[in-house]
């Protein structure tokens, strides 16, 4: 047994957009553990819930995080719906899927360019981030806003989108996902991307499932685990299966982001067909008495909402456990027996986001 | 990567335009129905304090008696919960994000309240 060092890798680091500390324990350039701390952004949103009433809860959800907000504020609103017994119509459920597709796509195309830039392939970076500015665009047309989005509300969605920026949206998506074949192609046949990916931080399924991991993360190790099997909102009218890859590995982490980037694309079409003309929302009026856990599909995996409500305007509590707090644990796991070169690439392929993991 | 798809890569990178806007020279036109800055029309309003009410960050305040409207746009998270409140249609938003603040200040409108009609108003028929 060599020396040990301790490294000190973040909170700020190049890497991380975000700020998590890792105590790195070497022996020479081998990491034998890696010890995690956070709490570097704490904001104390779910304390909010006890002055904010219900329905301006619904902006300070969205605001847990710049990159998943619209699902933040989906799962939300879909655990207030449960405990009030509100039916959100048809058309409401298809726009929130939408969006929240979209949003998929902008936090895949987001984290494309953070791991191509930890790797050191600035260019792909760019190009990345370049595409990930038209579909900004088209959030910005939808809904109002660009990261957040303000467009779900208890009881349905803020906005309806009409039937000619629909065809205009769908044209530029399909255009989008074409110009997309060019960046996730690199990632997928690059030998330099894969020599900083392939056989890199592996972990094995039962390894994954025994430490918690969720999404991409769980996925990409072999375990068909998507909480939009589960049937929230109207994915069950939708054609649609879990993408799964078996290696474990960063490459493969990085197969089953980039196929959700076109799985997005094909669950967004389904849904424009779908679509009926119709209301957006319904009214709601009272307070929630109750409790519920909502379950939730985020770009970075499953997200899960606790609300308890006692009959007055204000929650009792409220709740998030967030996939990056998931992910942590197995992120520990994968940390040991590596090279210290190898950890900014492992670190980012979980995706990670503080803000949602401190709240 | 073969030279001859190099070479096409390295060609149409020189002939292309550029993929970035001439930033502040030539300034990305704004989306329509983009959420932007509050805009204020005190001639419509009656001071319900309804903005008030669903204000999220508490960035309104109405005084209902002295009739004055006050927003502080630093506080303010542009969700359009006030513009979907007024009912006189005053608070409307801009498209456009708006010049940044140098300074921090509340914006505040006052208007005299309509006169009063007058008691010795012709009686009703």
């Amino acid at each position: 047994m060599g020396a040990r060092t301790i490294i000190p890798f973040g909170p700020q680091h190049p890497v991380l957009p975000e700020p998590i500390h890792l105590d790195l324990v070497l022996e020479d350039e081998k990491v034998v553990e890696a010890i995690p701390s956070i709490g570097f952004i704490h904001r104390g949103l779910e304390r909010l819930a006890e002055k904010k009433d219900i329905h301006e809860m619904a902006y300070v959800s969205e605001r847990i995080c710049g990159i998943c907000s619209f699902t933040h504020g989906m799962g939300y609103c879909t655990a207030i719906e449960a405990v009030m017994k509100i039916d959100v119509p048809e058309r409401g459920h298809y726009l929130r899927m939408i969006w929240s597709e979209m949003s998929r796509i902008h936090s895949h195309l987001l984290w494309a360019g953070l791991l191509a830039d930890g790797f050191g392939f600035e260019n792909l970076f760019m190009q990345s981030w370049r595409l990930r500015e038209r579909i900004l665009d088209l959030i910005e047309e939808t809904t109002g806003g660009r990261v957040i989005f303000g467009s779900c509300k208890i009881g349905g969605s803020r906005r309806d989108i009409a039937d000619d920026v629909m065809a205009r949206l769908l044209k530029e998506l399909a255009s989008l996902e074409k110009d997309c074949h060019a960046i996730t192609d690199t990632f997928m046949e690059d030998s330099t991307v894969a020599k900083r990916t392939r056989g890199v931080g592996v972990i094995a399924p039962d390894d994954a499932i025994a430490l918690g991991a969720v999404g991409p993360m769980l996925r990409a190790s072999g375990v068909a685990s998507d909480s939009r099997s589960l049937g929230y909102a109207l994915y069950p009218e939708l054609s649609f299966a879990p993408i799964v890859e078996k290696d474990g590995d960063c490459w493969a982490r990085t197969a089953v982001r980039v196929r959700e980037i076109y799985q997005s694309f094909d669950l967004i079409r389904q849904c424009a067909a779908k679509m009926k003309p119709g209301p957006v929302d319904v009214k709601v009026s009272g307070n929630p008495s109750g409790e519920y856990w909502a379950r939730l599909e985020q770009p970075r995996g499953e997200v899960i909402y606790y609300v308890k409500g006692n009959g007055t305007k204000n929650l009792e509590r409220y709740r998030v456990r967030t996939p990056t707090f998931a992910n942590v644990p197995p992120l520990v796991h994968m940390l040991k027996n590596i090279d210290l070169a190898d950890v900014p690439v492992i670190v980012l392929t979980i995706d990670p986001c503080i803000s949602c993991t401190e709240r | 990567m073969g030279l001859g798809k190099l070479s096409f890569t390295a060609l149409k990178g020189v002939f292309s335009k550029p993929a970035t806007r001439r930033y502040p020279f030539e300034a990305r036109p704004p989306i329509a129905k983009s959420r932007g800055r509050i805009h204020f029309d005190d001639g419509k309003c009656t001071y319900c304090s309804l903005c008030e009410l669903k204000c999220p960050p508490d960035a309104i305040k109405v005084d209902r008696q002295g009739r004055v409207f006050a927003i502080d746009h630093l506080l303010c998270i542009l969700c359009g919960a006030c513009v979907e409140a007024c009912q006189k249609g005053s608070l409307s938003m801009d498209a456009k994000h708006g010049e940044p603040w140098t300074e921090k200040q509340k914006l505040s409108w006052h208007t005299e309240a309509p006169p009063k009609p007058s008691g010795d108003a012709a009686p009703k028929a």
